[in-house]
């Protein structure tokens, strides 16, 4: 061997085929699946009484059957979660809208590498601005369809205006826009605190519970639902709360794909990614397109906070958007920008969420169990990115010329 | 158009509140409950309405399945409906929070009912298969606050303190009716007793916080407190009683495996009575009341045993003659002859008790001499400032 050669070395892919990512992706899948099984098995094991009296041999066979049950009831339970009835394939369905929708959001902003983690503050304000409009508007005998443009404007233009914020301040003084979307989350939140303390009922409880429920003002600022719009669809057709929300996402994720890879616009946002110098030299005013950009991620969040205030949870409180907003960055990164792709991915997270909860509970296990297998799942997924990129070598197969992976 | 199915919408619902009074018995067998509850038993709050579900349920051998950690959003109308298609009869839910969205899920589903827990809008919201429950647990509280001041006599008569520094601190969750009417009874109690004793009180903003619920603890022994109680899930101020070494009052159960030193006595409602009067009700096709009070008389409000290392001598003796009066009726908690508001005595009040957006008082709640807790609705009312509290900013 005439030069030293590490054990492992890292060398960056070209192209991959689309087979190999599937398969690198699949394998993943599978491995944190095994890890999961893994897990459940050490920490359900009955151990000690089980076992007693058998061969440390006659043990570990034991102990992979357990395995083996664990990753079976694991996968079904997994399953289930998302598909065991029509009412909660819908509700997959619509919680895949949601973190859908708001990794859309984010999406125009990252391809000209403006990182924006502040979906999560920018929805909260949507969400608040609706459940304001919801709550101040009621006895002022507005119309309906004028009640919920109103609100549209108003969500739409509080997202907006929270994106902004940071973007001006990058466009012009070349803040960090990273720091300064996050910390924005943290002022939304105590903003969407304060009020329900404002508007908490009954006094003191800081709860502001379910919007224009009942009473007078019954479903005032309410999204239609869809029985209400064709009167010919029953009430009793399990999507009917939620099918509008989803229209309304699919609809956002078509023209997207168009804005994105189609239209000047779209095309602006890439070359100030690549090179905001190319950009200025092309004749692009990268600083409106800072702003414009942002505006338009902004916006997106609002229309995300209205679908859930105003939409589906019909409330305020701080964990509405539960942490989607930030999912949502992984959801687009994951990706790799494109609309369509998300689609998969944010349905991917939404049936593995679904599928964690319910393992905790079927385990007997507490909720922080749920979060613990979230989080070895998205590990594996995104390790598995970093195998569709970059290529391990070992020393002995970098002789012959093999790859290993 | 809306109207129109509103109008129908009304319709169904009288024709299934036709259906609801019609009900049959269901045979034993049949029965299923589903709990929804907000933690899970690391809080001494679900833990105790986990042991009721489980007795009750094994009492009349009926099937139940819980869920835990379901939050006041959303989440619990879901929970419910899953629990109705896992095949529950009865869905009952444990946090006050939790009341819109089990009201969402009751008027979708007329065949299911409803219970819930400390709620206070089953009486307005007019659908017949969504109930209330609560105990008057402000009778439980006043009786361990009569603990608390014979422990604070003790301290005075040992001259560990001087009879102005019997002063008592108070966790608080949220700064709420159910919060106020549970610490003024319990300081009501104390000063039945010692008559110097005044009171500190400090909010958390949360049912479950462990680290500020020690902290809040923590910075009212610090302020002076001789004393501690709380209403809050946790065991935050218990454990931060037990490091310092003062005498704790609990609340939801016994602390005194964690706190041996320190525990005098805990009260708390036993949600067993209310549970099997819910699933008798549905066994044998009867209504369930809309606003149920369990009392002394019906087993739900309990005191713990007293821990005799750390309550003072003669606390049993005159716990339960105070609990003999309260029962005859000779003694009221809030009877105002014990208490002044702003310096005034109260003699009228008209309490909140249809809750509503801009919490305009709508019942007289001042008769014979005492404010009536717990009689037009379940949930507490009480939510006025007596003097002899002093409520902390943070």
């Amino acid at each position: 061997m005439s030069k030293h050669q590490p054990l492992l070395h890292i060398t960056q892919r070209g192209a991959i085929k689309w087979y190999k990512a599937l398969l690198i992706r699949v394998l993943a899948f599978a491995a944190a699946l095994a890890v999961c099984g893994l897990l459940c098995a050490m920490v359900t094991w009955e151990g000690g009484s089980a076992t007693a009296g058998m061969t440390l041999p006659e043990r570990f066979v034991a102990f992979l059957r357990d395995l083996c049950n664990a990753i079976g009831r694991i996968a079904q339970v997994v399953f289930n979660a998302s598909f065991k009835s029509d009412r909660v394939v819908w509700k997959t369905m619509h919680s895949t809208a949601i973190l859908l929708l708001l990794s859309l959001a984010v999406t125009p902003a990252f391809r000209m590498r403006f990182w924006n983690i502040g979906a999560e503050g920018q929805a909260l304000m949507g969400c608040l601005a609706s459940a304001t409009c919801m709550i101040l508007l009621r006895g002022s005998g507005m119309p309906d369809w004028l009640t919920i443009l109103v609100i549209f404007l108003a969500s739409i233009l509080a997202g907006m205006i929270w994106a902004v914020i940071p973007a001006v301040f990058k466009a012009t003084t070349r803040t960090n826009e990273t720091l300064f979307t996050l910390m924005m989350n943290y002022i939304a939140t105590q903003l969407v605190a304060f009020f329900c303390v404002v508007w908490e009922n009954p006094k003191g409880s800081g709860q502001i519970g379910v919007i224009n429920q009942s009473g007078e003002f019954k479903h005032f600022g309410w999204l239609p639902s869809i029985s209400e719009i064709f009167p010919g669809v029953a009430p009793s057709f399990k999507g009917n709360n939620y099918l509008l929300n989803i229209v309304i996402v699919a609809v956002v994720c078509v023209i997207l794909f168009f804005y994105l890879s189609r239209s000047k616009h779209g095309f602006e946002l890439s070359v100030v990614g690549r090179s905001e110098n190319t950009a200025r030299y092309l004749g692009v005013k990268v600083r409106w397109i800072t702003i414009r950009t942002m505006m338009l991620s902004g916006a997106l969040c609002g229309l995300a906070g209205m679908l859930l205030t105003a939409g589906n949870d019909h409330t305020l409180n701080p964990t509405l958007v539960g942490g989607r907003g930030f999912t949502a960055v992984m959801v687009s990164w994951l990706a790799g920008f494109n609309p369509f792709v998300m689609v998969f991915m944010s349905f991917l997270l939404s049936f593995l969420s679904n599928g964690a909860s319910d393992l905790a509970t079927n385990f007997g296990l507490n909720a922080s169990y749920s979060d613990i297998l979230t989080g070895i799942i998205i590990f594996f997924i995104i390790g598995s990115e970093f195998f569709i990129r970059y290529r391990v070598h070992t020393r002995s197969s970098a002789e012959s010329g093999q790859e290993v992976v | 158009m809306k109207k129109i199915i509103a109008l129908l919408l009304t319709l169904a619902l009288c024709l299934s509140c036709v259906a609801a009074f019609a009900a049959e018995p269901v045979a034993k067998e049949d029965i299923k409950v589903g709990f929804i509850f907000l933690h899970d038993e690391n809080s001494t709050y679900d833990l105790n309405f986990m042991n009721a579900a489980k007795e009750a349920c094994e009492k009349l051998g009926v099937q139940y399945l819980i869920k835990t950690n379901v939050d006041e959003s959303q989440a619990c109308k879901e929970a419910a409906l899953d629990l109705i298609d896992e095949g529950c009869n009865i869905i009952f839910a444990d946090s006050f929070g939790h009341e819109a969205y089990m009201i969402e899920a009751a008027s979708e589903n007329p065949h299911v009912q409803f219970c819930h827990a400390t709620g206070t809008r089953a009486h307005t919201e007019g659908l017949d298969n969504y109930h209330n429950a609560f105990a008057s647990i402000y009778e439980g509280r006043f009786l361990a606050g009569v603990a608390a001041g014979m422990k604070l006599n003790e301290m005075i008569e040992s001259g560990k303190i001087t009879a102005e520094q019997a002063k008592i601190g108070y966790v608080g969750a949220w700064p709420y009716a159910e919060v106020k009417s549970g610490y003024t009874s319990f300081f009501l109690g104390a000063r039945s007793v010692c008559p110097s004793a005044t009171m500190e009180v400090t909010f958390t903003s949360s049912w479950y916080d462990e680290a500020m619920e020690k902290e809040a603890a923590v910075k009212l022994i610090s302020n002076g407190c001789v004393l501690i109680s709380q209403h809050a899930d946790s065991m935050g101020a218990p454990t931060a009683c037990e490091t310092a070494g003062v005498p704790n009052v609990s609340y939801n159960g016994s602390t005194v495996s964690a706190c041996p030193n320190t525990f005098i006595v805990s009260s708390r409602i036993d949600w067993a009575p209310y549970m099997e009067y819910m699933i008798t009700c549905v066994m044998n096709g009867e209504p369930i009341d809309t606003d149920w009070t369990g009392t002394i008389e019906t087993g739900s409000v309990l005191l713990t045993d007293i821990n005799t290392n750390v309550a003072a001598a003669g606390t049993v003796e005159r716990v339960e003659a105070v609990k003999a009066a309260l029962l005859d009726g000779s003694v009221q908690v809030f009877d105002v002859n014990t208490f002044t508001v702003n310096g005034e005595p109260l003699t009228s009040y008209l309490a909140d008790v249809d809750s509503d957006a801009a919490y305009t008082g709508d019942t007289e709640v001042v008769k014979d001499g005492a404010f009536q807790e717990s009689v037009f609705r379940s949930a507490p009312y009480f939510d006025l400032d007596i003097d002899g509290i002093t409520i902390l900013g943070n």
